[in-house]
């Protein structure tokens, strides 16, 4: 093996790639080879980097520097002043202005643990972290043995809802029929999460095992990643990746000679928020219109094509390799006792140091905003924080103490959600913010049932019309009142959901819409 | 003419959603035509109702003939308090379009979209297969400007 003296990680991704970083990296690497240090210094390109900087993104270790924005005609700078020199070059930081250094706390990450350190192209270099090693034991498990495993690691799903893994599992498992399909939902719609994207994106060979230890512990033989048409990145990684496993013999037919059979196979959806309900993502799979589907039967007695079915989130997938290398114990040494692991966020807005990171469930917001993403930004104080997409809530600094995890916002009726926190600042109008959320449920909602079809237009209009400065106190109480029809009436959680960020937005900030009332 | 798009699929319901989006990807109007419908509906054995009710459900598939570059701009709520409403007004002066149509000369065509998840670099927009992020007001000219350089 050889030893480098630094490492340089660039981030592949859509933004970088317009930027052009195939032709920074090129010259990058002719330049250091001029200045003779391509022995001394290595450069990986790789996923994530756990920051949201503008271009081309590049961590510089073991001196855990990192720019942004960095361009072709900059190459020469940075090779003659931080790789030659080790002075880095000021100019060119991630928000060299907040003295920040962010906290990447690779000591308590599981699903991204490899994330933004390993080429997530290359199986080898999952193979080198431990990667398959879960799978390789689970192959030679007892299905019932992986499903009271995941059972007693208390993992819960990680698209929103929150169901016990195991136990949703364990439903499945002992029915005995011809055919049991998995289905890795990858629809990301959930407006500001992408989480799933770029675990995809960074570790896609994670993905991949955690759904064979589940195909394994269910008995199902097809596994189908239902992902979404605009992921294209992830969609091309995610293919070579499944490639690679067949060509090592991790997937196919007999797999090391234990008698199992697995194939996976990707599926494009073609964009419609409402697919992410996993009913309708079902529906999509056959090729029909993705409206939701009546439950009970749920999917995992009655699914895709009638035959029992998983339909489990990318993240909640992605736990399951650590559960089976380190055991349920291992597993619950993170996170709270009734809630436990960890939860990957996206922390977007005006924080110091946007970005992606992994932390422990139960860890407040307040703790997530300064510790992990450098606190609010300069000049900028903190006024809401929108929590886990449109389906979500806006919390006021009166919650920023509450713990983050699935059971302790559940008593404020918040959820966690996908893990989306927009953190916005006193200058951002709250009534803005939900009209943009209901016209949104308005697009999305799928037209299958009145109350959610009619209801998130009428919330639509009434938004608009206190956006205008045309509305009473009176029509305050009507969104709520409507929102809260839809929550018991409507078909699926799309129409349910609305409620969340209305009722929240009303609670917490009921006087600056009372300021746009007409009196 | 579809033939050959067919004949990577078996004739199966499930393949319905993959077969529209080939065949509009090699539509050089980027749309699904009527006489395409009708094939599919032979080839699949599937009503042409069912196909219509498929295509309009998804925001992806188009029934009318569109530009050359697709513009898909967000319009979600992160998207939209960075800004994206201004992008749209530059974006519409600039192409003397409004949304949902085609310049005259067929260049672009000028549509919004829900989130797509590329929140971290918002205001965002996709033109055909490729993101563009932090966007402002003088690149959406540089953007524009370089699309229609491309022959």
């Amino acid at each position: 093996m050889k030893y480098f003296r630094t490492h340089i990680l660039i981030g592949i991704n859509d933004t970088s790639k317009q930027a052009g970083v195939d032709a920074f990296i090129k010259t990058l690497r002719e330049s250091l080879t001029a200045a003779g240090l391509q022995e001394e210094i290595n450069i990986l390109e790789t996923g994530p980097l756990g920051f949201f900087g503008k271009g081309i993104c590049l961590t510089v270790y073991p001196d855990n520097v990192n720019y942004e924005n960095v361009k072709v005609e900059d190459v020469a700078e940075l090779v003659d002043e931080h790789f030659l020199k080790g002075r880095p070059v000021n100019r060119l930081m991630f928000d060299a202005g907040s003295k920040f250094t962010p906290k990447f706390n690779y000591e308590s990450r599981i699903v991204l643990r490899n994330s933004g350190i390993i080429d997530p192209e290359s199986i080898d270099e999952y193979l080198g972290t431990g990667g398959y090693e879960a799978w390789e034991k689970a192959l030679q498990m007892k299905p019932m043995d992986i499903v009271d495993e995941v059972k007693k690691s208390g993992l819960r799903g990680r698209g929103g809802a929150g169901f016990p893994t195991g136990l949703k599992w364990s439903f499945t498992a002992p029915i005995e029929c011809e055919q049991k399909y998995v289905v890795v939902n990858a629809d990301e719609g959930e407006p500001g999460t992408f989480k799933d994207r770029l675990i995809m994106e960074g570790d896609p060979h994670q993905l991949l095992e955690g759904i064979m230890i589940c195909a394994k512990a269910v008995g199902a033989t097809k596994a189908y990643i239902y992902i979404r048409g605009e992921y294209k990145l992830s969609i091309n990684r995610l293919k070579k990746a499944i490639e690679q496993c067949y060509n090592y013999g991790l997937l196919g037919k007999n797999i090391f000679e234990s008698g199992f059979d697995l194939d996976i196979d990707l599926k494009i959806g073609a964009g419609a928020y409402v697919c992410g309900e996993e009913t309708a993502l079902i529906e999509s799979l056959e090729g029909n219109r993705g409206n939701p589907r009546w439950k009970p039967p749920f999917p995992g007695v009655k699914g895709l094509w009638g035959c029992p079915t998983i339909v489990n989130n990318v993240e909640t997938l992605a736990n399951v390799p650590y559960i089976i290398k380190h055991g349920a114990e291992g597993y619950k040494k993170f996170g709270t006792p009734d809630c436990s692991g960890t939860k990957v966020y996206t922390i977007l807005g005006d924080v110091a140091y946007p970005g992606l990171c992994e932390i422990d469930m139960g860890t407040t917001l307040r703790t997530i905003i300064n510790e992990y993403a450098g606190g609010m930004k300069q000049g900028f104080r903190f006024k809401a924080a929108l929590i886990g997409g449109a389906a979500g809530v806006i919390l006021s600094d009166r919650l920023l103490d509450v713990k983050m995890d699935l059971n302790s916002l559940n008593q404020y009726s918040a959820v966690l959600g996908s893990g989306a926190i927009l953190v916005m600042n006193e200058n951002t109008s709250i009534v803005d913010m939900l009209w943009s959320i209901l016209r949104f449920f308005r697009h999305e909602s799928c037209g299958k049932c009145a109350p959610c079809r009619n209801g998130s237009q009428q919330l639509y209009d009434l938004i608009n019309k206190i956006k205008k400065g045309q509305g009473t106190e009176d029509d305050l109480d009507k969104l709520l009142l409507i929102a809260e029809t839809m929550q018991q009436t409507s078909f699926c959680a799309l129409g349910q959901s609305p409620v969340m960020p209305i009722r929240s937005a009303l609670d917490n900030f009921r006087d600056e819409f009372l300021a746009l009332t007409k009196k | 003419m579809y033939q050959e798009i067919f004949s990577k699929y078996t004739p199966t319901k499930d393949n319905l959603i993959y077969i529209l989006h080939d065949i509009q990807d090699s539509d050089p109007q980027h749309y699904i035509s009527e006489e395409a419908v009708q094939a599919i509906s032979e080839y699949l054995n599937l009503p042409a109702n069912h196909i219509y009710g498929v295509i309009t459900f998804y925001s992806m598939y188009s029934t009318t003939p569109r530009g050359k570059n697709i513009i898909r701009l967000c319009e979600s709520p992160h998207c939209y308090i960075k800004g994206s409403e201004n992008i749209l007004r530059k974006m519409k002066n600039s192409l003397n379009v409004g949304v949902g149509e085609t310049t005259k000369d067929g260049v672009f065509t000028l549509e919004l979209c829900a989130c797509l998840g590329v929140c971290g670099n918002a205001p965002v927009m996709m033109i055909n297969d490729d993101v563009y992020g932090d966007l402002t007001e003088d690149k959406v000219d540089d953007i524009l400007a370089k699309l229609r350089e491309v022959k």
